[in-house]
């Protein structure tokens, strides 16, 4: 079987063959994706899946990665930082260095492609030696409300790309250049995302020492006042004088003093209700999380930042129906009143949470309708057919 | 079984979206952007709406809609742009202005209008729809109800609405097929009369199924 054949089981019905068929029509073009590394989750994730299914599919696609010194990196960050809203000191000299270190990369890198796909901030300024293929900058990140100097550094280099892509219209800054929208995605196949077995489930919440003998609650994300950890506590705890429920809050602790100090509320509140369970995971531990997320009746996505985070559309995947923040990512992904609810407050949360428990014939029903909803808008599948109808589009 | 030799080709597709740069905070701006946004644009957010929600039978029917009762917290203006058929307007000119006359009326009775923060604004897109031929063809009306119970639902946007309510094909390809290639002109005008507002691509390829059974076993098919 094909690799994209593995994801007819998934996919909305047609869609494996809709994707065959555009594959046709640029088969043989050659794709390339430049990115600032190959680790981690979000957009590298799906890139490590989609590249080899791209290939299979008989489009010549390949990855490649900017580097540079201690500075450089350090210079990349802030820019995107900066870029993300934050204030951050960039100095001139830091900018040319960087200017300078991708000067070095365009001539260690084979950038020869008919669509070359920049991601995000590190590479950006590759496009100054473009040649031939049409360039597009692929922006993962809310750039709307950029550091004004920021902004003035990037958008000539922007505007020199044929179009740029972002996650939501919003997010967009203003350009020169058509800007198109493209939401990101869940690997349905990955072990982050892929059905587990009873077994499997139990040995992983039992790694955990996550007791399924209650409802779970459960919020998966940072540790930071982003995603309002302490807020999901609060929630639970007005919850917690009417339902016996179990909270588990599964994520990763950054290495700021407010992250820290979130870990240690967090903490102290475990130490005061065998109830609340905080699980410092590795960025790694995909089949504990999807574990996780497959256990718990309701699955909190409390974000107070924007951002677009795709822990509604994998709770979804997994029926779950998720109680979110007002960000437009997650009212992107949450259907109010259909596949879960938006909120814009604890005591919001708390209600929700309520509601659903005293009338649990709702969250199968939202569950159900979550799952058809990510598997619609969310999956790998669609993301293979915004790659291939842009190159349609614009490198046909 | 009458058989034509103009064949229908099945044809999906795929909605490439495009952000444009025009936003609209609050009410007035809404109505000022509704006069000068691209014809695609008014066509994505009321006909595209049924594309991106395929699933489920949708609460407010079009973009704007959902917009001013959701966001904008003005139930009143919601319900008066949800109860808009695109459907019901020959040419998107007419639906613009139906738009923003409801919009125009609206605004005259506000007092003071709340701006909405940036991320909550209504943010125009408009898309450019990639045609992808399914390879299926029907040359009998056996073979279009076989293939019409196959086809990945983006062929029913493209035939019934897309073809409609963009290409100005007035009552759709399907049922300009019927008339034309099949000579069966009385199934035709009832495919033309499908109503799709307000309900999903999968209920309306179930009229259409509907329809072209109940023609087969009149038949004797």
């Amino acid at each position: 079987m094909s690799r994209i054949g593995e994801y007819s089981q998934v996919a909305p019905p047609g869609t494996v063959d809709i994707v065959e068929r555009l594959a046709a029509r640029v088969r043989g073009r050659r794709f390339l994706h430049v990115s600032g590394g190959r680790l981690g989750g979000g957009s590298a994730a799906t890139l490590r899946a989609a590249i080899p299914i791209l290939d299979d599919l008989g489009i010549d696609t390949r990855w490649e990665i900017t580097g540079g010194d201690v500075a450089y990196y350090a210079t990349a960050r802030a820019l995107q930082a900066a870029l993300e809203g934050g204030e951050r000191v960039l100095t001139e000299a830091g900018l040319e260095h960087y200017l300078a270190m991708n000067r070095v990369n365009v001539r260690r890198l084979d950038l020869d492609a008919d669509l070359v796909l920049v991601h995000d901030v590190q590479p950006v300024s590759l496009v100054e030696a473009r040649a031939g293929g049409r360039w597009i900058w692929r922006c993962h990140f809310d750039c709307s409300g950029a550091q004004h100097g920021a902004w003035s550094f990037l958008r000539p280099l922007v505007e020199r790309f044929d179009a740029a892509i972002f996650s939501l219209p919003q997010y967009a800054h203003r350009l020169g250049v058509p800007a198109y929208v493209v939401a990101p995605s869940i690997d349905p196949l990955s072990d982050k995302h892929r059905d587990l077995g009873p077994r499997e489930m139990q040995a992983a919440l039992a790694s955990l020492r996550v007791a399924p003998d209650k409802p779970l609650l459960l919020q998966v994300g940072p540790f930071t006042p982003g995603y309002d950890p302490l807020g999901v506590v609060n929630a639970y705890r007005i919850v917690k004088t009417h339902h016996d429920v179990r909270l588990v809050l599964a994520g990763t602790a950054e290495g700021d003093h407010e992250s820290r100090e979130i870990l240690a509320n967090l903490r102290e509140a475990a130490q005061q209700d065998p109830d609340i369970v905080v699980l410092e995971l590795p960025a790694d531990a995909y089949v504990q999380i999807n574990a996780l997320q497959r256990a718990a009746a309701i699955v909190l996505q409390k974000s107070v930042q924007e951002g677009f985070d795709l822990g509604p559309a994998e709770a979804m995947w997994k029926g779950k129906p998720v109680i979110g923040g007002a960000t437009a990512g997650n009212a992107q992904q949450i259907l109010h009143d259909v596949t879960g609810y938006i909120v814009r407050s604890v005591e919001g949360a708390a209600f929700r949470i309520r509601h659903l428990l005293n009338n649990r014939e709702q969250i199968p029903r939202m569950g159900a309708a979550g799952r058809e909803h990510a598997r619609r808008a969310f999956l790998l599948t669609r993301h293979l057919l915004d790659y291939l109808a842009l190159m349609v589009h614009l490198a046909p | 079984m009458r058989a034509t030799t103009h064949p229908f080709v099945f044809t999906g597709c795929v909605e490439l979206r495009e952000a444009l740069d025009v936003h609209a905070l609050d009410e007035r701006e809404l109505l000022d952007r509704l006069r000068e946004a691209p014809a695609d644009s008014i066509f994505f957010h009321t006909h595209g709406y049924f594309l991106r929600h395929r699933p489920f039978t949708t609460a407010w029917g079009n973009d704007f809609a959902r917009w001013a009762a959701v966001e904008l917290r003005d139930p009143v203006l919601g319900e008066r742009l949800a109860v808009v058929d695109p459907f019901a307007f020959p040419a998107l000119d007419g639906l613009r202005e139906e738009l923003v006359t409801i919009v125009d009326r609206h605004v005259r009775d506000l007092g003071a209008v709340v701006r909405l923060p940036w991320g909550r604004g209504f943010h125009f897109q408009q898309s450019h729809v990639v045609e992808v031929p399914l390879g299926v063809q029907a040359t009998t009306l056996r073979e279009f109800r076989d293939a019409l119970s196959t086809v990945d639902a983006s062929a029913i946007y493209l035939h019934m609405v897309d073809a409609r309510a963009r290409r100005g094909r007035g009552a759709g390809d399907f049922a300009e097929w019927l008339r034309a290639a099949l000579g069966r002109p009385a199934l035709a005008e009832q495919v033309g009369r499908i109503d799709a507002y307000l309900t999903t691509l999968e209920r309306v390829r179930g009229r259409l199924l509907d329809l072209v059974d109940a023609v087969l076993e009149e038949d004797g098919e």
